[in-house]
């Protein structure tokens, strides 16, 4: 029997919603609006001229190749940091949470890096990577003979980008991860360990799936992180280049609106991404959910 | 009750005293928004103070609303809100934006309007020519100035022995071509870097050579015009860079200035080519070799190489404050132009003088004997009248077109597209931009 407790007064529920009502359309539902309204417009910077066009913007886009180029480089980046960042995270936490001695310090250290802004961590990966005075890309090329060079080459961009993006996501995953593995059972592993199952049977039949609940999260989260946060990244490592290789959605939204001033285009690539990213969850809830499973 | 009297009267006569006191005194103020930070911004807040302390009308507030883009960023929300400075500065490839705006107040007009009768044979030339409309009427007054040279290190040439380049007559491209080679011979990693490839390379080589950038005299002469770069004349001069990346001659580092500068400073490349305003910094960072600025390379078939072009920013006039503003804004605006500012603003910037007086001042004083580099540009930029062609680029959606352009080009350095190719596709890419631009402003 489930207990309701039922609101005697009929205004006092919405009063006491209001103020985030309030918020949310003020800072979210309004300039979402004009956002909207701006993609079916053209228009000069200063709001003086304006013309009405329909959906001549979101025609404009899809006839450019390159921006079907910028979706399937911000898929294709998405996708990788993404799958980068939560391997890692799941393999560091595995390990971390099997770690006897120093654990708390351990994990401690390895909390560390997401509190450096993406910005800074795509500086400190140019330090790295860059050809001309990156440290492990000379060491690389006076070792190994391996031609590398993120500043000419869309490829090598495209890496290290995904490296630096990724690298401080690891993290925010590690976080989760461990988090979720203190949450199983320990009996559960023993009693499969007893039945002879190997560590990699045990994290593969036990683990994964109990953890399933985190890793849907941890994914979602990852995807939108890649999709928005990576400005930073992008911003400092290559601002979209070599040749547009690295131009992903939310740059390229920059790019147009901020710097070139082209307010209708930019708006109509706003909400082509926002479309984009409802998409993507939804069907990351409808497809992925269903094989979750919630401890319950 | 003589108390209270007392008391009354003495606060209706401070009221009185305060009130009359800030009507009589209190200077106009005039709102200045500009991209200048850190050093160069302190140049601005000593000018403003020179201005505020030799007249008592009006007090200039400078703020800097960070760089270029979020100074014009800044601007645009504030004349959608009706809260704009009087003055915004903006940089070079906003001109058709600002100028089309209808938030301007031109400053020829605002000159005339304010009494102040400007001798504008008296500024340099290709300056003025990037601000005017077509009908020659100056639409900003123009603040930092700069212009491409090519540096190069003195310590590699001699080494190669290759001898030092003349600051006055450029040096041909096959010249260039051969010192390269000379170069890598002698054992340097590479030869020419180049910053703002967009802008030396095929905007100003477009100038120096006199060819067209846009139709309709580079866009100045309607809004209906499209990019020409695809000229067999461009796609040759990127082809032969292109040529000389695969013997080294020619090193890409970068779209904008800090990789091709790094390369210089690390002596990866000998020849670097940059805007004249770099010298600052080259003077700080450089301390192991000696280095000089020559002109930018010419052709052979080019007898009579026409100036470069300039980049930097000029100061537009918002409309829409009172009458009387605008005769402190045009006060400021002559007390900038004065040869005294000027020559501090050049000494301490390395950015041009803007009038003719104030250089040859400096020239009388001796300052180019002292600082021949800076003179490189300024005569450069001046060694001929500007033709229609050379005068600047006026251009919608400009700040795009550079990043098409940036983008086409290195398709070609890196080996996916033939510099006809890329250049094609610049020119068919910005058409599109420069078609979506003229529909804003087409009368309805």
């Amino acid at each position: 029997m489930i207990k309701r407790s039922v609101f005697t007064n009929r205004k006092l529920p919405y009063l006491l919603i209001l103020p985030q009502i309030l918020v949310t359309a003020t800072f979210f539902y309004w300039p979402a609006a004009q956002g909207l309204f701006q993609s079916l417009m053209i228009s000069d910077p200063f709001g003086l001229y304006n013309t009405f066009v329909w959906f001549d913007n979101f025609i404009a886009l899809f006839k450019d190749p390159l921006y079907l180029k910028s979706v399937a480089i911000t898929l294709t980046f998405s996708a990788c940091t993404a799958f980068v960042s939560i391997s890692m995270g799941l393999f560091i936490a595995t390990m971390a949470n099997r770690a006897l001695r120093f654990k708390a310090l351990i994990r401690t250290m390895l909390i560390w890096p997401y509190a450096v802004a993406p910005a800074i961590s795509g500086i400190l990966w140019l330090f790295l990577l860059h050809p001309s005075y990156g440290v492990v890309s000379i060491a690389f090329k006076r070792w190994f003979g391996l031609e590398w060079n993120p500043v000419l080459v869309g490829r090598d961009a495209m890496i290290m980008v995904i490296l630096a993006s990724a690298w401080k996501q690891v993290s925010y995953n590690f976080v989760f991860f461990v988090a979720g593995m203190q949450a199983i059972p320990h009996s559960l592993i023993e009693a499969a360990s007893m039945d002879g199952a190997s560590p990699f049977r045990r994290f593969w039949a036990i683990t994964v799936p109990l953890l399933s609940p985190t890793l849907f999260f941890v994914t979602v989260m990852n995807i939108i992180y890649a999709f928005f946060e990576t400005f930073g990244v992008i911003h400092t490592v290559t601002q979209g280049g070599p040749g547009g290789a690295t131009n992903v959605l939310v740059y390229k939204v920059y790019q147009d609106g901020f710097i070139g001033l082209n307010l209708g285009s930019s708006a109509a690539q706003s909400i082509v991404l926002m479309s984009l990213i409802i998409l993507i969850t939804v069907l990351q809830f409808k497809y992925v959910e269903r094989k979750v499973q919630y401890t319950g | 009750m003589k108390k209270r009297t007392w008391l009354g009267f003495l606060a209706i006569a401070s009221i009185l005293i305060f009130t009359a006191s800030q009507v009589m005194a209190a200077p106009v103020t005039i709102n200045w928004w500009h991209a200048m930070r850190s050093a160069r911004g302190k140049v601005c807040d000593h000018m403003i103070k020179k201005f505020n302390e030799s007249q008592s009308d009006y007090v200039v507030v400078g703020t800097n609303k960070g760089n270029y883009d979020e100074t014009v960023n800044a601007g645009v929300a504030a004349i959608r809100a009706k809260k704009h400075p009087h003055l915004l500065q903006s940089f070079e490839v906003g001109t058709q934006t600002m100028m089309l705006s209808g938030a301007i107040y031109p400053v020829h007009e605002l000159m005339k309007d304010n009494g102040f009768d400007v001798n504008w044979k008296d500024y340099m030339q290709p300056v003025l020519s990037y601000y005017m409309n077509a009908d020659g009427n100056l639409m900003s007054m123009p603040f930092n100035s700069s212009t491409p040279v090519m540096y190069y290190n003195v310590d590699l040439f001699k080494k190669a022995g290759i001898a030092e380049l003349s600051k006055t007559d450029p040096i041909s491209w096959d010249k260039l071509g051969e010192i390269t080679t000379k170069l890598i011979a002698s054992g340097v990693p590479a030869g020419m870097v180049t910053a703002w490839q967009s802008w030396t390379q095929i905007e100003n080589y477009c100038a120096i050579h006199n060819l067209p950038f846009a139709t309709k005299s580079n866009g100045y002469e309607g809004l209906d015009c499209e990019l020409a770069i695809n000229n067999p004349k461009v796609v040759n001069h990127i082809t032969r860079l292109k040529k000389w990346m695969a013997d080294k001659r020619f090193l890409y580092g970068g779209q904008k200035y800090q990789g091709p500068k790094a390369e210089f400073i690390a002596q990866n490349a000998a020849v670097y080519i940059d805007s004249i305003s770099g010298i600052a910094k080259l003077k700080k960072a450089v301390k192991d070799f000696k280095w000089d600025v020559a002109p930018l390379p010419v052709e052979t078939w080019m007898k009579e190489p026409q100036n470069t072009i300039i980049g930097g920013a000029s100061n537009w006039v918002l409309k829409g404050h009172k009458k009387s503003d605008y005769k402190g804004v045009a006060a400021f605006l002559n007390f900038l132009a004065t040869p005294e500012m000027q020559e501090y603003w050049h000494k301490q910037t390395g950015y041009f003088p803007i009038t003719i007086s104030a250089y040859e001042s400096l020239k009388k004083k001796g300052y180019y004997k002292e600082q021949p580099y800076q003179e490189v540009g300024i005569k450069q930029m001046t060694r001929r009248e500007p033709t229609k062609i050379s005068r600047g680029l006026r251009l919608g959606y400009f700040i795009q077109i550079r990043n098409i352009i940036n983008e086409e080009l290195e398709l070609v350095w890196n080996d996916t597209k033939t510099p006809q190719e890329a250049l094609d596709n610049a020119v068919k890419r910005s058409n599109v931009k420069l078609r979506e631009f003229e529909k804003i402003y087409k009368k309805k």
